[in-house]
């Protein structure tokens, strides 16, 4: 069931004066923990929890030919499943909306960035390139899985071995790594949603915080250099608001990075 | 009284004509055999399992909150979070409603506290008549596993009475397991709130009433 | 106690043939569910958490006499060597169909008209006998959801490596190619004996079908005790004083 009007009320009424109801500050996220390589078979892998959302990400790579538009360069495709097994408001079948705009928001946070060196990624210009695949999962929903995900997808990255090629056969040997990790970039582009409600605006909402959210803001972004943005909810939002977005957004980049940092 | 021990399904519990198999348990041959995980009870030879989760039962008389789903043209479909919604009739209002402004008394998406007049498998009905049932107008609402209401009332409402006094909270608390928590403070709501949780974790030990007591004054330090 | 003597056969890490890999299991791991569980043989990690008895979508698949079991079994898309493009396949959707005919016997779900009561599994790590893993954990997750079921079931599979027969296939037997091959069969029982599962891809005499069923029914009472003991122990009763 959704959160009911009722409790929704509290929650902005007690947000007007400046607290939420598990006492945290309007710019603090719950605690988080992050487990690396969780998953044997996977290049790479991260569970981030963040309070009670729970979400894995695992990297696997594999060799194709590339895009024709990119003929030197590897290629990246996120994919998220907001499991049924995470939420009873997530039903089996084909991905939703819900689903898809968190793949392609984490998708443009990294591939913006240039976070992954695609270049460095090509074993063979127009012929063969290796693909990262990022896969993200829900095994708990409680708020604010889009940066969850963020940060797992960045920690799974980080943990990826590339596996060894055979170039003679063509064949990519899993299971074998090469010790070779991704070629990443020394900047780490962290996805962060701030949420309006009423005049207030809060990070890493709970999920009844989360419903009764009016409009978010996401950006990827390092130290204050933004590469990805999206408005979502369909409520507006003031030019001066937006501001506010963007200057709460440094500080909380800079706390969170804090938190995360030894596993990045 | 035996002590209570923990049970899985299809657990043997005891063993014995004498004894009679009770709430979530059945006889099996000689053996009196658990259906649900839960804790055994055993007391005057009866033989039941107290399970600590699974969906709520409808029963006959029980105060339960709901949502308002939908607006017929008799009365109000209401969720309790079971199967079956349950129904509201307009004869179960306890004043005159003009069928044009029934969303004045309940609308779509509004909590009501209503008793249960009428429990089946083809329907549940609700009545609003009587003291302390209709819409909730503000407050905040805790859902609970409904198989721990029992322990957050207490016996004879003694743990209920307890929480109400600590925190100067109106609570009434649904037997499916929905709880609305009124103070004058948002701080004495998410105190009540805090302590049902703590007793919802705790719902098996013994002397948790003690438990209570000292978990409010370590609390309000 | 079988007939299959202990030949000495060495297993590729090291098991003796009647030997399960660490089992893992745990209640209460997804804090949404009304029921959750973990399971592991060895590498192969299950999930599966329990959301029921509530309202059926679609209406017209409501059964007004009883409860329906709806079982989905899907793998996560890192979870073995090679990625498994997300979505449904023909063979999750064989494993999840024969997983709830390993559940529903035990299932006493006639009191819950209209309702319908979903288990999903995801296997987060595959080393073989994921489907099994599947069932043990849902077993538990239903359990700790509070349905009503007559027992647990516990599950494991049979494999037969040339001619050696062996409890709970790991990945690397799966592919066994010496001699005759493998032969994988994994099996479901109640505590009291009964089949709720079994299905078989290889080659294997009858007699030695009926070995492997025997091998599998003293793995399940062993798989059976850790289900029991995960379900007791994440209760903690205070004694009386």
């Amino acid at each position: 069931m959704i959160t009911s009007n009722i409790t929704g009320n509290r929650i902005k009424e007690y947000l007007k004066l400046g607290k939420r109801f598990d006492g945290r500050n309007l710019d603090d996220f719950r605690e988080i923990s992050i487990e690396k390589g969780i998953s044997k078979n996977a290049e790479g892998s991260a569970r981030v929890k963040i309070g009670e959302t729970d979400v894995i990400v695992g990297v696997k790579m594999d060799v194709s030919e590339p895009y024709p538009d990119s003929l030197d360069k590897g290629n990246l495709m996120v994919t998220s499943e907001l499991l049924p097994l995470s939420s009873d408001r997530f039903e089996a079948g084909p991905p939703k909306i819900e689903s898809i705009e968190l793949a392609r928001v984490i998708d443009r946070c990294i591939r913006e960035s240039k976070f992954i060196e695609l270049e460095k990624l090509c074993i063979e210009k127009g012929e063969k390139v290796w693909t990262v695949f990022i896969d993200i999962y829900s095994i708990n929903a409680d708020g604010n899985l889009l940066d969850a995900a963020g940060i797992g997808a960045l920690v799974a990255l980080k943990d990826a071995k590339i596996p060894k090629y055979d170039k003679k056969e063509g064949k990519v040997l899993y299971g074998e790594h090469s010790n070779e990790r991704i070629p990443l970039k020394k900047e780490n582009p962290l996805t962060i949603t701030i949420h309006k409600i009423g005049e207030s605006l809060i990070v890493d909402p709970t999920r009844e915080e989360e419903d009764v959210s009016e409009t978010r803001i996401t950006i990827g972004s390092h130290k204050g250099v933004i590469s990805s943005m999206q408005k979502g909810n369909s409520k507006e939002i003031s030019e001066e608001d937006m501001h506010r977005v963007l200057e709460m957004m440094e500080d909380v980049w800079k706390k969170l990075f804090l938190k995360i940092e030894k596993f990045l | 009284m035996t002590n209570r021990t923990v049970v899985i399904p299809g657990e043997v519990i005891v063993t014995g004509e004498k004894f009679l198999p009770g709430e979530n348990t059945e006889r099996k041959g000689k053996d009196v055999v658990a259906m649900r995980y839960g804790l055994s009870e055993e007391s005057n030879g009866l033989v039941k399992v107290i399970p600590l989760s699974g969906v709520y039962q409808p029963r006959k008389g029980n105060v339960v909150i709901g949502k308002v789903e939908n607006i017929t043209f008799s009365g109000w479909v209401v969720d309790i979070d079971v199967t079956e919604n349950a129904f509201l009739s307009l004869s179960e209002v306890p004043r005159y409603v003009n069928k044009n402004s029934m969303s004045e008394v309940l609308d779509m998406g509004d909590m009501v506290i209503a008793k249960i007049t009428e429990a089946n498998k083809k329907s549940i009905d609700l009545t609003i008549k009587g003291r302390g049932f209709g819409k909730i107008e503000e407050g905040m609402i805790v859902k609970i596993n409904s198989n721990k209401v029992p322990r957050v009332i207490g016996k004879e409402g003694s743990m209920i009475n307890l929480i109400k006094e600590e925190t100067k909270c109106e609570i009434t608390v649904g037997q499916n397991g929905f709880v609305w928590i009124f103070g004058e403070k948002i701080e004495n709501e998410l105190l009540a709130k805090k302590a049902i949780i703590f007793i919802t974790e705790k719902s098996y030990i013994d002397g948790l009433t003690d438990e209570v007591k000292k978990w409010f004054e370590k609390e309000k330090k | 106690m079988t007939k299959e003597k202990d030949t000495g056969f060495k297993r590729t890490d090291g098991r003796k043939f009647n030997q399960i890999r660490e089992m893992k299991a745990k209640v209460g791991v997804v804090p949404n569910a009304d029921g959750s569980a973990l399971f592991s043989f060895g590498d192969t990690v299950a999930i599966a958490a329990v959301y029921g008895p509530k309202k059926m979508h679609p209406q017209h698949m409501q059964n007004p006499e009883k409860g329906t079991l709806r079982y989905t079994y899907n793998m996560l898309s890192f979870s073995v060597t090679e990625r498994i493009k997300p979505g449904p396949s023909r063979r999750s959707q064989e494993i999840s169909k024969i997983s709830e005919w390993a559940i529903e016997p035990v299932l006493m779900i006639d009191n819950f008209p209209n309702a319908v009561i979903d288990v999903h599994v995801n296997i987060l790590q595959a080393n073989a006998s994921t489907r099994c893993a599947g069932i043990n954990a849902a077993a538990l997750a239903l359990a700790h959801a509070g349905i009503p079921m007559k027992n647990i079931v516990s599950s494991v599979s049979i494999g037969k490596l040339d001619k050696q027969l062996v409890v709970d296939v790991s990945k690397h037997e799966e592919d066994w190619e010496e001699g005759e091959g493998a032969t994988d069969i994994p099996i479901t029982f109640t505590p009291n004996g009964d089949i709720t599962h079994i299905q078989l891809d290889g080659k294997i005499e009858t007699k030695q079908l009926k070995e492997a069923i025997k091998l599998a029914r003293e793995a399940c009472k062993e798989i059976y005790e850790l289900q029991k003991k995960t379900l007791k122990e994440s209760i903690k009763i205070n004694e009386k004083k």
